[in-house]
């Protein structure tokens, strides 16, 4: 009998489209290794005609997500913090292997996220109230404004804090009804490969989230400039990407927001969990109806 | 289905032409300047490009005055004068702050009549458009935010908001006075200061708004007014220390200068263009729905950026909807913006009513049906008669282009998905109307139409309270109640 140590399957994952896990269809493919350079896994390295994939995917998602009762939305949200917390530890291990920090620190991280998830499931059926509110018009009609998902949201998750940036942008997204496409993590992609996982268990409707790994010099012109996205949510981005997203985003006057959040700036639950995170993805529609018998 | 029933095209008692209205008596009361500098740091100046251009009575064309044409010398001036009294304007107490917008808001009113005819005299519009929607509309958006300037803690609850600095405003010329109040007013009630650069072929009235601000003691250099062309917006829009661009125009402009501030770190606000639907359910009212119609399409002659410029009819009722609307029409007057009986003034400029016909020659040719009211037209001044279409494809320019004229193009429509899928099926979403007597049906359709402001049973209301502003390339951003605060503040936990 061999003493040597059972050799080990190393994975490589998938991209998360449309509720399934596809291979880019490029074949290209990523290595992962951990802190000290050893071999984790590869991931794939998602390509162009992926990305447009993935906005088909999320377009026709779009009209059956927004339609959704708020309070489903509310509870597919719930559920998705719920199948994070059974994989924290799975996320733990590989965000310790794969961020400087080791282990409490990536404890911390995947404790955060999985507490954004809870705030914004809460929120799902709470912004409306918030953000909108019915005007004294001096008229005899009826006045309200209301938030409307956007529709197609496309995220750039930044490097730093894979786990929690990815669900810090994406909460916001989802919880008001808009369907995204989200390029993770360029530098540590694992926490957007697995998180698929979650969402894949988590009753998320097929096309309301599909995440993507790969490069974001290769993949942030052709997000800008997609006639069919509707929106468009970035954070650390330095400022010749912030410039690619919003020149292209000119060609259909995208709505861009690009997140200036640094470190510590990522566990301030009063600014991360306020709902004005939402505002950007939803707009405001007004309505009047005159009053009279 | 029941039949339609017929009803005859010629009106019975046709005032449209019968006889002329007396002249209206205030048509010469209003001091116009030979000439008009910039309104830089509290003062009126020459400019120092030194260029004058024409500003033209649409009406009559003749020249009213000479107005400034700004270079970038007068923008870095203008500029340098808002950064100047930034820092005191926004230490200053907000309540004080809203005691300067509440004044303005009050001489506004108390100058209406003198406003209201230079609007119309500059920009062609009837002076009951002026008298009774522009000018109380612009008193009402300083009284609105200037109740904002001390309760801004309370606009967005759990955030505090501070002033962004430098805001560069640029509108145009279809509601000069009131589109200057929409941005100045709530840019003021957050503690910004402020260049305008008004429309090139409708600037009076700002500079009149001007004389406003020295009259109730604005401090200097809180409000600039520079106008000119498209070059000098673009100058300011471009300037580094405009910290916010608010736009309203044209797509086109719009996303031209969306890109040019690319990566620049500006706050950016655009209120564009449309093609906004106008939907009439075969159980509405229908009278009603054909005044809507008319006030949608041929409001401001049509130089309205969310007017009803697609009429959807369901099938059932277009016979009756097209015959009710042609005697509607007939009985339009249109001429003598100052004569307080005309519905239909006179088209902004002669490069606007160039443009719109060939929106009409590109109609016929493409196929649809020209149809236009016989009203008889004055021979000097820029006019166009009150037109639609029928016969109109989704695929024709006429129904799928901002014409910004009095052209509606009337297609019809069998069930409410169709209507809604057709009325969302343009780049545009700045508004949308729905006439019909059912409320559930009302709701299901607003909601589902991709629109910034729905009017149920209504057309064109504006209102301070109510924010405005579009969905797709219509725009981002609102303007006017609480929601309007947003992009002149900057918000922190």
């Amino acid at each position: 009998m061999s003493t040597s140590a059972r050799l080990g399957v190393l994975k490589t994952y998938k991209l998360f489209v449309n509720g399934a896990f596809p291979r880019t269809e490029s074949g290209r493919t990523l290595a992962v290794v951990d802190t000290k350079g050893k071999l984790l896994a590869h991931v794939c390295h998602g390509s162009r005609k992926d990305l447009r994939n993935a906005v088909v995917a999320a377009r026709s998602a779009a009209p059956g997500w927004a339609k959704r009762s708020a309070y489903n939305r509310t509870q597919i949200l719930y559920r998705m913090a719920e199948m994070l917390e059974g994989k924290a530890e799975e996320f733990t291990r590989v965000l310790a292997s794969t961020v400087p920090g080791g282990n409490r620190r990536a404890a911390k991280e995947v404790a955060a996220a999985i507490d954004r998830l809870v705030a914004f499931a809460g929120w799902a059926d709470k912004f409306g109230q918030v953000l909108g509110n019915n005007n004294q018009v001096a008229a005899p009609f009826y006045n309200f404004t209301v938030a409307e998902a956007l529709g197609v949201v496309c995220i750039v998750a930044p490097s730093e804090e894979p786990l929690l940036g990815l669900v810090s942008l994406l909460a916001p997204v989802i919880c008001a009804g808009n369907t995204a496409v989200l390029l993770g993590s360029e530098a540590h992609p694992l926490a957007t490969a697995i998180f698929g996982e979650v969402c894949a268990t988590a009753d998320v409707p097929a096309g309301v989230v599909n995440l993507l790994t790969g490069k974001r010099p290769e993949l942030l012109a052709v997000m800008a400039g997609h006639r069919d996205v509707d929106g468009i949510s970035a954070a650390g981005c330095s400022k010749a990407e912030r410039t690619i997203l919003e020149l292209g985003a000119a060609e259909n006057l995208k709505r861009v927001t690009v997140e200036k959040i640094n470190g510590p700036a990522w566990y301030h639950e009063t600014k991360m969990h306020a709902p004005y995170r939402i505002q950007p993805f939803v707009e405001m529609k007004t309505i009047w109806h005159p009053s009279g018998v | 289905m029941s039949p339609s029933p017929k009803i005859e095209s010629k009106p019975e008692l046709d005032f449209g032409n019968a006889w002329d209205y007396a002249t209206a008596p205030e048509g010469t009361q209003v001091v116009i300047q030979e000439k008009y500098g910039l309104f830089i740091n509290g003062e009126f100046c020459p400019p120092r490009s030194k260029q004058f251009m024409d500003t033209v009575n649409p009406a009559s064309e003749v020249v009213l005055a000479k107005i400034a044409i700004a270079n970038h010398a007068d923008v870095d001036l203008a500029v340098a004068a808002a950064k100047a009294a930034f820092p005191k304007w926004k230490r200053l107490k907000a309540s004080e702050r809203a005691k300067y917008l509440f004044r303005i808001a009050r001489r506004i009113q108390e100058r209406g009549r003198e406003l209201a005819v230079l609007e119309t005299l500059d920009g062609g519009k009837p002076i009951k458009e002026s008298r009774d929607v522009d000018i109380p509309e612009a008193a009402k958006h300083f009284f609105y935010h200037a109740g904002w300037a001390d309760k801004l803690d309370y606009a967005f609850p759990g955030l505090t908001g501070t002033p962004l600095g430098v805001c560069a405003q640029i509108i145009p010329w279809n509601f000069p006075l009131l589109m200057a109040a929409w941005k100045i007013a709530p840019a003021l009630a957050c503690g910004n200061t402020v260049v305008l650069k008004p429309a090139e072929t409708t600037s009076l009235t700002a500079l009149r708004l001007a004389e406003i601000f020295q009259e109730v003691g604005l401090p200097p250099g809180v409000v600039n007014i520079i106008t000119g062309p498209g070059n000098s917006g673009a100058a300011l829009a471009a300037h580094k220390d405009v910290q916010k661009l608010a736009f309203t125009g044209s797509t086109r402009v719009g996303k031209e200068l969306a890109r040019n501030l690319a990566g620049s770190g500006k706050r950016l606000t655009l209120e564009l263009g449309g093609k906004s639907p106008n939907i009439i359910f075969e159980d509405a009212s229908i009278d009603q729905a054909v005044d809507g119609v008319v006030q949608g399409i041929y409001f401001n002659q049509g130089h309205v950026c969310c007017a009803g410029s697609r009429l959807f009819v369901q099938e059932g009722i277009m016979e009756e909807v097209l015959a009710r609307l042609a005697v509607r029409i007939a009985s339009l007057r249109v001429g003598d913006p100052m004569d307080k009986n005309t519905d239909l003034g006179a088209i902004n400029s002669l490069g606007q009513l160039a443009t719109i016909k060939r929106y009409l020659e590109v109609g016929t040719a493409e196929g649809a049906h020209m149809h236009q009211s016989t009203a008889k037209l004055p021979k000097r001044g820029y006019w166009c008669a009150p037109t639609w279409f029928t016969e109109v494809q989704p695929s024709h320019t006429i129904a799928r282009e901002e014409i910004f004229g009095p052209v509606l193009s009337v297609m019809s429509f069998r069930t409410p998905e169709e209507a809604i899928t057709r009325a969302n099926n343009t780049p545009y979403g700045l508004a949308a109307g729905i006439w019909t007597d059912k409320g559930s049906k009302i709701f299901e359709i607003a909601s589902r139409l991709q629109a910034g402001v729905v009017w149920c049973n209504s057309y064109n209301r504006f209102d301070a309270a109510s924010p405005f502003g579009g969905y797709k390339q219509s725009g981002f951003g609102r303007e006017g109640g609480r929601q309007g605060l947003w992009s002149y503040l900057e918000l922190k936990a």
